[in-house]
């Protein structure tokens, strides 16, 4: 069979819904749920990866499954013992599945001992009978329903068959017809029908419904036996049936005698609906009402470049609106003139279309939630601490990018909780908590903003060690006083890693500075907050939409740019007295009594034409990660709008200090500036380390870590 | 006339695969997506021939079978299970609880289809 | 670059000059052919960057063909051209003094390119083409766009 890619497809599709099914279905199973829709649903969620990687011929796939399937249906009938150990088979299982599942998807093949070793756990669950040596129930030997091949082992060669066959009411019942069956021998070869009437029954008797027809055929030819039996398979106890080489016996004249199959009891006179079936009698009416009653939302499936390309239409509306609005403001009209209004309404229309689209992309971060939950069982597993995942806010949406780059750093961010956050089972006991750590993963909508929030309970950041390993690495100047908040911030500075030895999961090799990167990429933010003694909170901020944003438009060396609303804290513009120069090129800003370093926004970014610069600059200040505020220098602050978001990545690459880009109203290119990049080599503890070439070379060297 | 052909299965996956191999054959093929669902499109359709899975939700299908071969319409069509297992206790039960055969997962195109024709009498 | 199936078949390409010499893309990569308007600079790009512009909503860096071959970069003139041209995915734009013309060769006609000592030739420069005023450059524009574009990350 070679089925089409496109359902090969939607088997995988399929795939990552049923996974997220099973892992849903186990986590309410470990916290006791033991309902039967619960179970079965689980049962269910494997027999179907199973049926669909059969038709795929995914034999790896198939056999886990088969396996993972017998165990589950183990605990569905009562058989098998839901023990700690089973539960932790089966969750580990699943995630196996779903590594046999993503191989399968890149036609790729784990190596076998992972496999064998998952096997071996479901067999020891299965106890005394490991499944191996029980190859008959293996539900793939095919031949099941034989296609005719000519070369049957041990061939006959009769002439022909002799073909007695009784039809039982059942038979009537169960939807077949016995000319179809006569049809089939008939098409095998030369076939004599005899109609046999000798068992019709009493007309007037008590069972004048009851079928007494039956038929001889006798075929012609060499078609084997199996071939007969084959068409009669589906028949089997539903009639009197024999079947003789046709040399051994002589067609009788005489009437059938008693034949193989025991007729079962015979069906009661209200024939065709037979009595038990009757006794229930389940309406179809109200199954068709059931079905409307319950009908689930009912969803369309649209392949994403169909969206993506609505996405991009609605933001080429909203640039085309600020156009228009723009020229009607150059055309100095009344604010109360109707073409003003009707562009009022316009916009409104625009933003209206836009969110609406926005609102296809966005999906709950269930999904990748519940696969933190395996990152965390692996990383349990792997240091040999005791964890769980406690997870809330699942339905929480964001943007399906947003969502798809979350993974690696949410991934990270799990096994660093667990690999440094959470302390050992022994640690945590005589430190009087449960032994077992908890690792909230939480998602919430706040103004605008999708908040994403890793918490554990284990003994917090170690600040005298964190200081320790900055000075030694000369991160931070040897005298520095820092601050707590500055200390923590520490963590994200590219390469420092607080594992002293390097443990199987740190040795991946990446740091939080990663983790802040791939935030920052997406328009987020992280920040982090630490109780000695009650755990380590990372709080990410993320943008609900990647596709727009709200922008102050500034000039920055005689170019137009934006600056991301949710960066800017407040727009300054110093006296002449609020500026001190430090050394030749850094000024400090004294605002309420406080010191804070500028960052000159054009000589950042290379753009230094001194012609262009402003004699009064503005300065907006800014919040990076942690706290730390930083005031940027600009020409001048225009006005505040939303802007549609083009990236530079798949044309170009991606730009220091600059986050993407935007069409301004005139159709020009504004950039959008990342305040955070060109705050970074200023912002927190680094002002106070030694000078350093630039934050944005640093950038370049990640790969070395 | 075509032959009309309704296809239960709470897998997306089965079900394109069936609809694809029956409309191959040239049949109309209606689907749905669990017992409940079949049920409410076998009176609405009157299909000539009916290919449940057995393992769904809402209504399994044994389920699917008694509520037809029970009810008051189109009682005696062919109903034709999908099955994973090949165990005969299986289509023993499959049997006894009414289905006219069964088709055993992983089938091939030509299975299937031979099988419909079987039950139908459909030209082949 | 092009199909190598296809040696018999004639190869197109547009020749367009730049610092004075003259070069030619496969027409299979070019999309259109454009005014000049003024870019948008972004930081911290090589020389040859000039900026991006917008192209029906598209963001699309500019490079300026002379500049990356080392020449000068091209001087502002009404005559030059922003050639558009396509790259896998990625779309950019060629500043160019001014298009040539269309030609039409069979895949013989195109030479090795000769051993220079210039490494951006070498790298860029996938062969040449004899005109009747000389030659043309055939520029490999992965390798024009690519190294440098995604280095400055």
């Amino acid at each position: 069979m070679a089925p089409q890619s496109s359902i090969r497809d939607t088997f995988f599709e399929e795939c990552e819904d049923l996974l997220e099914a099973l892992a849903e279905g186990l986590a309410a199973m470990a916290d006791g749920a033991r309902d039967t829709d619960t179970v079965n649903a689980v049962f269910r969620a494997v027999h179907s990866v199973k049926g669909g990687a059969g038709a795929f011929a995914l034999t790896d796939l198939v056999a886990f499954a088969h396996r993972f399937e017998t165990v589950l249906d183990g605990v569905r009938s009562g058989t098998l013992d839901l023990t700690p150990e089973v539960m932790h088979t089966m969750q580990r299982s699943a995630d196996h599945l779903a590594d046999l599942v993503e191989a399968a998807r890149n036609e790729d093949v784990l190596p076998p001992d992972v496999s064998d070793a998952f096997l071996a756990n479901l067999d020891q669950c299965l106890g005394a009978e490991p499944e191996s040596l029980d190859m008959g129930d293996t539900p793939f030997d095919f031949a099941v329903i034989p296609l005719e091949f000519g070369d049957d082992p041990a061939p006959k060669e009769p002439a022909g068959h002799v073909i007695r066959f009784r039809p039982l009411q059942q038979l009537y019942a169960n939807g077949h017809d016995p000319a179809l069956l006569i049809a089939a021998v008939h098409a095998l070869g030369p076939c004599e029908v005899a109609l046999d009437l000798s068992a019709l029954p009493d007309w007037d008797g008590p069972d004048a419904l009851t079928p007494g027809l039956g038929w001889t055929l006798r075929l012609a030819g060499r078609e084997s036996e199996t071939a007969l039996q084959e068409i009669f398979e589906f028949v089997e106890g539903l009639c009197e049936l024999d079947i003789s080489p046709l040399e051994d016996a002589p067609v009788p004249a005489d009437p059938l005698p008693s034949v193989a199959a025991p007729p079962p009891p015979a069906p009661g006179p209200e024939a065709p609906s037979p009595a038990a079936s009757a006794a229930q009698k389940p309406d179809l009416a109200a199954g068709a009402e059931a079905g409307e009653a319950r009908g689930p939302k009912p969803t369309l499936r649209v392949d994403l470049d169909r969206v993506d390309r609505l996405i991009n239409s609605v933001g080429e509306l909203i640039i085309n609106q600020a156009m228009i609005a723009q020229r009607l403001q150059d055309m100095a009209l009344a604010p109360d003139d109707d073409v003003s209004l009707h562009v009022e309404d316009y916009r409104l229309l625009a933003r209206d279309i836009q969110e609406a689209v926005m609102a296809i992309r966005a999906q709950p971060v269930k999904p990748l939630f519940q696969r933190m939950s395996r990152i965390l069982r692996e990383a349990a597993e792997a240091t040999g601490k005791s964890a769980r995942l406690v997870t809330f806010g699942e339905n929480t949406e964001v943007d399906k990018t947003v969502i798809e780059r979350l993974a690696d750093p949410l991934t990270h961010m799990i096994r660093n909780a667990v690999d440094h956050g959470l302390e050992g089972p022994d640690a945590r006991r005589a430190a009087g908590k449960d032994g077992t750590g908890t690792i909230r993963l939480g998602a919430a909508h706040r103004s605008g903003s999708v908040i994403i929030t890793i918490r554990d309970d284990g003994a917090g950041l170690n600040r005298p060690r964190i200081l320790d390993i900055a000075r030694r690495k000369g991160l931070v100047a040897p005298d520095a006083d820092l601050a707590d908040a500055e200390i923590d911030g520490l963590l994200f500075l590219p390469g420092f890693s607080t594992a002293s030895a390097v443990s199987n999961l740190s040795g991946r090799g990446v740091g939080l500075d990663v983790v802040r990167n791939a935030v920052t990429a997406l328009g987020g933010r992280i920040s982090i907050a630490s109780v000695p003694g009650q755990g380590t909170e990372f709080t990410i901020s993320l943008p609900l939409t990647l596709a727009v944003m709200d922008g102050m438009v500034v000039s920055v060396a005689g170019q137009t740019m934006v600056v991301p609303i949710t960066s800017i804290l407040e727009t300054i513009r110093p006296a002449p007295g609020d500026l001190h120069r430090v050394g030749t090129d850094d000024s400090l800003l004294s605002i309420r009594g406080r010191f804070i370093p500028t960052v000159d926004v054009a000589r950042s970014l290379g753009f230094t034409d001194p012609s262009a610069r402003a004699d009064f600059p503005l300065l907006l200040l800014v919040e990076g990660e942690n706290q730390s505020q930083c005031a940027l220098v600009v020409d001048a602050v225009h006005d505040q709008r939303q802007v549609v978001i083009k990236g530079l990545d798949s044309n170009y690459g991606q730009v220091p200090g600059v986050s993407a880009a935007t069409v301004l109203g005139d159709g020009q290119i504004a950039l959008i500036l990342d305040p955070d990049a060109i705050a970074a080599h200023r912002a927190g503890p680094a002002a106070t380390a030694a000078p350093r070439p630039s934050l944005f070379h640093a950038d370049v060297h990640h790969g070395q870590h | 006339m075509t032959v009309k052909v309704l296809a239960i299965d709470d897998s997306r996956t089965i079900r394109s695969l069936v609809q694809k191999v029956m409309e191959d054959a040239g049949f109309d093929c209606i689907c749905a997506e669990d017992g409940v669902d079949g049920i409410a499109r076998f009176a609405e359709v009157a299909p000539d021939v009916v290919i449940t899975d057995i393992n769904m939700p809402n209504m399994d299908g044994y389920g699917v079978i008694s509520s037809i071969r029970g009810g008051e319409i189109n009682q005696s069509v062919p109903i034709l299970v999908l099955t994973t297992e090949s165990a005969d206790h299986l289509k023993a039960r499959a049997r006894a609880a009414g289905a006219t055969g069964w088709i055993v997962k992983p089938f091939d195109d030509e299975t299937i289809v031979s099988v419909v024709r079987r039950v139908t009498g459909a030209a082949g | 670059m092009a199909n190598t199936d296809l040696a018999e078949t004639d190869l197109e390409f547009v020749t367009f000059s730049a610092g004075g010499q003259s070069f030619s893309i496969d027409i299979g990569q070019v999309r259109e052919i454009r005014r000049w308007s003024p870019v948008t600079p972004l930081p911290h790009a090589p020389d040859e960057v000039l900026g991006v512009m917008n192209l029906r909503g598209s963001v699309i860096p500019i490079y300026d063909l002379a500049a990356r071959f080392g020449l000068d970069r091209t001087p502002e003139s009404p005559r030059n051209v922003v050639v558009i041209a396509m790259h896998g995915s990625q779309t950019v734009g060629l500043l160019v003094e001014a298009v040539s013309e269309i030609l039409s060769v069979g895949r013989e006609r195109i030479q090795e390119t000769p051993d220079v000592r210039s490494d951006t030739a070498r790298q860029t420069i996938t062969g040449v083409i004899t005109v009747d005023e000389g030659m043309t450059r055939v520029i490999d524009l992965a390798a024009v766009v690519q190294p440098r574009g995604k280095a400055a990350a």
